[in-house]
């Protein structure tokens, strides 16, 4: 049934679904191991209980969250040599060696702790219990740094020559290849997402129990912290994502043309394009709203600037303008909103009502999902804008792909899709009942009526009440 | 900018480390799954938290060993997953339905019935994708230039299939040696029972798989056979022997870890003799570890990495075992 179809077409489709779906786990991941190490600490420097409850209860959705990214992230893992032989074959020799020090520094690190973090509480003392969730948090971060410069590299190669077997061979200095141009702004905008994706999602959780009972000490607790969050780092991230895009402007223009929807070049100062609907064979963007000279100002620091447009790349090196266009317009919305909620919360503290304004509640309730929605826009957006290569002006896509036929490709796919949707849909359910259940008082008391893990210790962090298990 | 031949072998020995330790840490906690339907009640839970802090890191293993393929030899790689490709993909679909089990089973009571099938159907997938992906190997990979040459059913085999419920045996008999190891009491009666059923289905597989390898290939014949190598690779069908017979007398000995050592030995001679067919060879027919090495400048960066980094996984790694030492229960606090 899929003999009519385009193999590569087929593999985009597949990498993009199961990237996307992957890219969740890991997001949301990453913040939430700093939030726990940060509860954890508190909870050993402070004794409260309120801090171990808390813990206890994100470390429960931490490792469903945990467990979804490893499995989907091993699919990844293999997906390059399914799918992208040709592509696995002429950059292994400077891929290859960054994700193997991804396996050796972070992969072993996250699951080697994860065990003692989750089940550890009675067989370690606290100290090394702490320094486990610190280990799976540092390897959470040390993943996000060799992923991003292997896929920075991708976005802005330097560093390797192309051998007689048409590989890409590292020209000897690593350093160039890992700290490629794009790897340090993309390695901050997306931590900081990862960070804001948690805060955000905390935050929910926080509004949620809040608008059913503003006293709720617990919620207070991540609340506050949450809107901590969103107030400080949303800026941060703002001017991170400014620096990014003056970076990308630098390295990979059309990805900028696309994001702007410039179809022509302006001498003179180019229009901020706020909506439109662009129209790539027409080459150019139907009922646009636009600010004059306002994308000059940004993307160069100066109104009169002149900016290319599409026009002067062929066609066959444009990327897929309308995905790129509103998936960057999408990121961006939301970062206003989540820098809206931030201020929101400051001037709701200053006024002293940060536990009683419902209609913050609400806001926050509603801004929950946001950050995940953002990271995987701004994902799309990066992504996309690379196109038609996987190598930026080097590898094009479509000669990357494995010699499959399409009813494998097409086969595998439906596959996928299924027990995706199947699997982690119902992971993701799992966590928004707990979340609506919320924390409960003495959380890190010995769960009654549930299954018992390791040698008859329960998952959960330190307790120190209880030195043997029983 | 080129391959070295020295460098190229000792990646080669280091993704069979790799591959042998995610065969034997993967390996029993699949033949755990694959022998879940056979356990009642309370040995479901008892089995399921022997392993439940654990399974993670050993999955670790075969991360390392296919992004290690991929950067160190990723001709290989780029040949091998085309060639693999149903397999794979099956495997990998396996190993998520398990992995999610472990959390889900416990979470969601109301169908444990269903995690419980989930974690079992994905473990003999998976342990099934991995023993024929193996024999597709052995009986050799059409190459053309740089690529995978043949269709996407090549590897389907008598062969192969036959491999493949090999490799479900023995991790099988892996499983149950560890829940010898670490049950007690009826639990670990029955696992008993179980390692001496899957023993004997276990040795009669490496014969019949170790006879039919020769039969593929008269490379396969000549590297066994050539004198004076011979007087080496005797001892691997000899010490086969010799661990049965020890493997017999830990289980009526009833002795706790004993059987367990022992089958992982059994595992590292079968590893030792595929070792022994293959060489020099990555791909048979004739795609050689030096043919699909990396370049010098790519192994020697991971090298000096692997060289500091294995080590201190391996000693983390066994402190998580150590942590979680000793029988499990299902009970909890009282």
């Amino acid at each position: 049934m899929f003999a009519a179809f385009d193999p590569i077409v087929l593999a985009r489709i597949q990498f993009a679904f199961t990237v996307s779906f992957h890219f969740f786990f890991p997001a949301f991941s990453i913040g939430l191991a700093s939030y726990l190490f940060v509860l954890e600490a508190l909870w050993l420097r402070t004794g409260r209980q309120e801090f171990l409850d808390l813990f206890r209860f994100w470390v429960k959705i931490f490792a469903v969250v945990f467990a979804m990214g490893v499995v989907s992230g091993i699919v990844l893992s293999y997906q390059f040599g399914t799918n992208w032989s040709v592509f696995s074959d002429r950059t292994g020799p400077v891929l290859g060696p960054l994700m193997a020090y991804e396996v050796l520094t972070a992969f072993f690190l996250e699951a080697g702790f994860l065990g003692v973090m989750l089940f550890g509480t009675e067989k370690v003392g606290r100290g090394l219990h702490f320094a486990a969730t610190g280990m799976v948090a540092l390897g959470t971060f040390i993943s996000a740094f060799w992923i991003l410069a292997a896929n920075s590299w991708m976005h802005t190669p330097v560093g390797y020559v192309i051998n007689a077997q048409g590989q890409f061979v590292p020209a000897g200095d690593w350093l160039a290849i890992i700290f490629n141009p794009s790897f340090p702004y993309r390695l901050v905008h997306t931590v900081i997402a990862a960070y804001l994706t948690t805060a955000f999602a905390v935050g929910g959780a926080a509004a949620w129990h809040l608008l059913r009972d503003r006293d709720n000490a617990r919620a207070r607790i991540m609340f506050s912290m949450a809107m901590w969050m969103a107030a400080l780092i949303t800026p941060v991230q703002i001017l991170a994502g400014d620096a990014h895009g003056i970076n990308t402007l630098a390295h990979q223009p059309q990805k900028v043309m696309a994001m702007e929807g410039h179809f022509e070049s302006h001498p003179h100062g180019a229009p901020l394009i706020l909506f439109g609907i662009p129209n790539q064979a027409e080459k150019r963007v139907d009922y646009a709203v636009s600010i004059p000279k306002a994308s000059s100002l940004i993307l160069k620091h100066d109104s009169n600037a002149p900016l290319a447009g599409l026009d002067t790349i062929p066609d066959d090196q444009e990327p897929p303008v309308a995905i790129v266009f509103w998936s960057f317009r999408i990121m961006v919305g939301i970062g206003m909103l989540m820098l809206a909620l931030g201020l929101w919360s400051l001037v709701a503290r200053w006024r002293g009502k940060l536990y009683e304004w419902r209609l913050l509640h609400r806001f926050a309730l509603l801004m929950g999902p946001a950050g995940f929605v953002a990271v995987l826009a701004g994902w799309v957006t990066t992504e996309s804008g690379r196109q038609p290569y996987t190598v930026y002006g080097l590898l094009r896509t479509t000669d990357s792909a494995s010699p499959l036929a399409a009813p494998a490709v097409g086969t595998s796919l439906v596959a996928f899709v299924i027990v995706y949707f199947f699997v982690f849909g119902f992971g993701t359910w799992y966590i928004l009942r707990l979340i609506a259940k919320g924390v409960q008082v003495g959380e890190s008391d010995p769960p009654q009526g549930e299954p018992v893990r390791t040698a008859g210790v329960v998952p959960g962090p330190a307790q120190p009440q209880r030195k043997d298990p029983a | 900018m080129t391959a070295d031949p020295t460098l190229a072998t000792i990646w080669a020995f280091l993704i069979a480390f790799a591959v042998f330790a995610y065969v034997v840490m993967d390996g029993f906690d699949l033949g755990i799954g694959i022998l879940f339907p056979t356990l009642r009640g309370e040995e479901r839970d008892r089995a399921m938290n022997s392993i439940a802090p654990l399974w993670d890191g050993n999955e670790t293993w075969l991360v390392l060993g296919g992004g290690g393929l991929f950067a160190a030899f990723p001709l290989a790689y780029a040949v091998l997953m085309p060639a693999l490709y149903p397999l794979i993909i099956a495997m990998l679909l396996g190993l998520v339905f398990r992995g999610v089990a472990f959390e889900f089973r416990w979470r969601d009571p109301g169908h444990r019935r269903w995690w419980d099938v989930a974690f079992t159907a994905g473990s003999l997938v998976a342990a099934l994708a991995q023993g024929i992906a193996l024999g597709a190997i052995l009986q050799g990979v059409k190459i053309a230039g740089r690529a995978y040459a043949g269709g996407w059913l090549d590897w389907l085999s008598p062969f192969s299939l036959l491999t493949g419920v090999s490799l479900v045996a023995g991790y099988a008999l892996l499983g149950a040696c560890w829940l010898i190891w670490r049950t007690e009491g009826e639990g670990q009666a029955h696992a008993r029972r179980l390692a001496g059923r899957f023993g004997v289905i276990t040795l009669a597989a490496i014969g019949l798989v170790s006879l039919a390898t020769l039969t593929l290939d008269a490379d396969y014949v000549s590297r066994w056979f050539a004198y004076p190598d011979i007087v080496f690779t005797a001892a691997v069908p000899l010490l086969v022997a010799v661990l049965a017979f020890a493997f017999w007398r830990a289980l009526v000995r009833k002795s706790d870890v004993l059987p367990f050592l022992l089958a992982l030995g059994l595992f590292l001679l079968s590893f030792a003799g595929l070792g022994i067919s293959l060489y020099p060879d990555i791909v048979p027919p004739g795609l050689t570890i030096l043919d699909a090495a990396a370049p010098a400048v790519s192994q020697r960066f991971m090298l000096v990495g692997a060289g500091v980094l294995i080590p201190v996984i391996l000693a983390y790694t066994g402190w998580a075992y150590w942590v979680f030492r000793g029988k499990v229960g299902a009970e909890g606090y009282h």
